[in-house]
């Protein structure tokens, strides 16, 4: 430790440096600081939510904000219950889905393959902004707007996780394949003996990306959703803001730590991962 | 052919069917997906081109033809593509300028760069909604909001955020700056990464100043990165939504009403103009087309691959 403080003002221009560092360091913390800011406010009373000027720690540490978000009427649990649902049935129903069609297109041979991958790649452009109104349409038809399945169904392949396992499979030697064929291994068995395990890194990253997008998702569920008891956190959220009278910051900030600790927590956990994870979708 | 003679047509019918059944097997594998984005993606973009050429709703898209009426543009249509405009360009200005700066200043490998990446690239993770309310809060005009009180210790004076027409767009923008950045300089840092040390050495040895090694090294070596964030950031600032429903929905007046809110509108918060929804939609898609060709076309070939 000491030695490392003692290399460091040995360094060159160690001024210049000393000063870059806590200039990084003081923009952490404004990068951080709204995370703080919502915490904090979420620890307030109400009275103290509104003081002027501000306090940066609050006086008295209350629960006051919850309370009000699981009394506002909203059944909180349920919207919590519905994200849950929805969020882990995206991440089975997309693996279940697209792990198989990446496989048969990084490995295998059939008539019409490139057709059936232009497809793919036309679906990669096409935005969802574009797609609700007819989706949300056929939902309305097959009765299931009022269920949570608006929500589920068309998450189901997404073209860019397809990509990207076609990717990594496609790392995968061919003689790995053919001595299990040799051993008369069946597809079935070579999937789930061979490929899966080899490719559980990827796997892994898909799921993640598509727990962080369903938790998050705000949008899809606004036009698949017309019913609050299939409605997730995140319209929740908005929903109090509306039917308290007049903001209450504290309460409106208890219920977005719901939403956001979450995420927060697995990110602490999984940091090194998912960044590696975006780098990679950046990078293609 | 001759090779075919070894095998008996026993042999042969049989190896024939072990193909046909491998197809037939990459064919159930494939199946599911593609059946899903063709019911999810592709004929709901179809459908919603023949539903633009109708008049309308929810309830009975198909009233009755209207041919190209929907196309037609309206003048609010115009207002909703300037803000989107505006947006773009306060965006595309803000972040790649600061995601550039951001990953020359750390994109060495040192302890305190990497936590740095990590804690610039928290906000993106967070849901759009959350973003947006803790922000509302941050830029609340009220005596009490923290922004507010900053600039009132530092002797400026009051800004109403997103209460204010003039400065209600830039809020928005400055908010999903703040959430993106740190994902954008990201990729700008691994591709710094890559660049190979010898060319900055020879370029030291040459005397060149840091300044110009920054603009006639880093920048020519990284720019198909910056290529991507070009038209990543265009085309998702077209599609921008959740944070400007929850800071602003639309307002002050029509200040922030972008493209995606206007189609959202029509589509479901008036009657009977579901073919507007669906041509501004459609009208959305060929902009967002449009924009990539022509990056494509023109800033592709100033970019260096190496």
């Amino acid at each position: 430790m000491i030695k490392a403080i003692k290399n460091y003002f040995v360094q060159p221009k160690w001024g210049l440096q000393l000063f870059s560092d806590i200039m990084k360091i003081l923009l952490m913390i404004a990068f951080l600081f709204p995370f703080y800011w919502m915490i904090v406010t979420a620890f307030k009373s109400y009275t103290e939510s509104m003081a002027v000027p501000p306090t940066l720690i609050p006086s008295v540490w209350t629960l006051e904000g919850y309370r009000s978000t699981f009394n506002s009427g909203l059944d909180i649990l349920n919207y919590a219950k519905n994200t849950v649902i929805v969020t882990a049935s995206v991440i089975a129903l997309q693996l279940l889905i697209m792990v198989p069609a990446a496989y048969a297109f990084a490995k295998r041979e059939f008539p019409l393959k490139g057709f059936w991958f232009g497809i793919v790649l036309v679906a990669f452009m096409i935005p969802l902004q574009l797609t609700y109104i007819p989706v949300y349409l056929s939902m309305q038809s097959m009765n299931l707007v009022n269920t949570l399945w608006p929500q589920i169904l068309p998450m189901g392949a997404d073209a860019f996780g397809i990509f990207m396992l076609r990717q990594s499979f496609k790392q995968i030697p061919d003689e790995i394949i053919e001595s299990a064929k040799l051993d008369s291994a069946g597809e079935i068995q070579i999937m789930l003996r061979i490929m899966l395990p080899m490719c559980k890194s990827a796997m892994v990253t898909i799921a993640m990306f598509s727990f962080i997008g369903t938790w998050n998702a705000y949008f899809w569920p606004l036009v698949m959703t017309r019913n609050e008891s299939v409605r997730p956190l995140t319209m929740a959220v908005e929903k109090l803001r509306d039917v308290e009278m007049g903001i209450r910051w504290n309460s409106l900030m208890a219920a977005n730590t719901l939403l956001v600790v979450p995420i927060l927590i697995v990110f602490i956990f999984a940091s090194k991962k998912i960044i590696e994870g975006f780098a990679y979708r950046g990078m293609k | 052919m001759t090779s075919l003679s070894a095998f008996t047509t026993e042999q042969l019918r049989e190896l024939k069917r072990i193909k046909r059944r491998s197809w037939l097997m990459s064919y159930a594998m494939i199946l599911p997906a593609i059946l899903f984005l063709l019911a999810f993606v592709i004929y709901p973009t179809v459908s919603m081109f023949i539903m633009s050429l109708y008049y309308g709703n929810a309830m009975n898209p198909y009233k009755k033809f209207k041919g190209l009426d929907n196309y037609k543009v309206r003048p609010d249509f115009w207002v909703a593509l300037r803000n989107t405009a505006a947006y773009t360009g306060m965006a595309l200005v803000l972040v790649m300028v600061i995601s550039i700066l951001f990953a020359q200043w750390m994109y060495k490998s040192r302890k305190l760069n990497n936590v740095a990446q990590t804690v610039f690239f928290t906000p993106h993770l967070v849901a759009g909604v959350s973003a947006g309310f803790i922000w509302s809060w941050l830029m609340s005009s009220q005596p009490y909001g923290l922004f507010n009180t900053v600039f009132n210790a530092l002797g400026l004076s009051t800004v109403r955020w997103l209460d204010d027409s003039s400065t209600a767009m830039f809020s928005i923008v400055l908010m999903n700056t703040w959430k993106n950045v740190g994902y954008y300089c990201l990729i700008i840092m691994s591709a710094m990464k890559s660049i190979p040390t010898e060319i900055y050495e020879s370029a030291r040895l040459d005397g060149s100043s840091a300044f110009k090694t920054f603009f006639k090294i880093t920048i020519p070596m990284i720019s198909p990165q910056l290529f991507f964030l070009l038209i990543t950031i265009t085309t998702g600032s077209f599609k921008v939504f959740d944070s400007v429903r929850i800071m602003t929905n639309g307002g002050p007046g029509d200040a922030t009403r972008v493209l995606s809110m206007y189609i959202y509108d029509y589509a479901f918060e008036r009657n009977n103009t579901l073919g507007y929804a669906c041509a501004a939609g459609i009208l959305m898609m060929l902009l967002m087309v449009a924009v990539t060709v022509f990056d494509f076309g023109f800033v592709e070939k100033k970019v260096h691959y190496q």
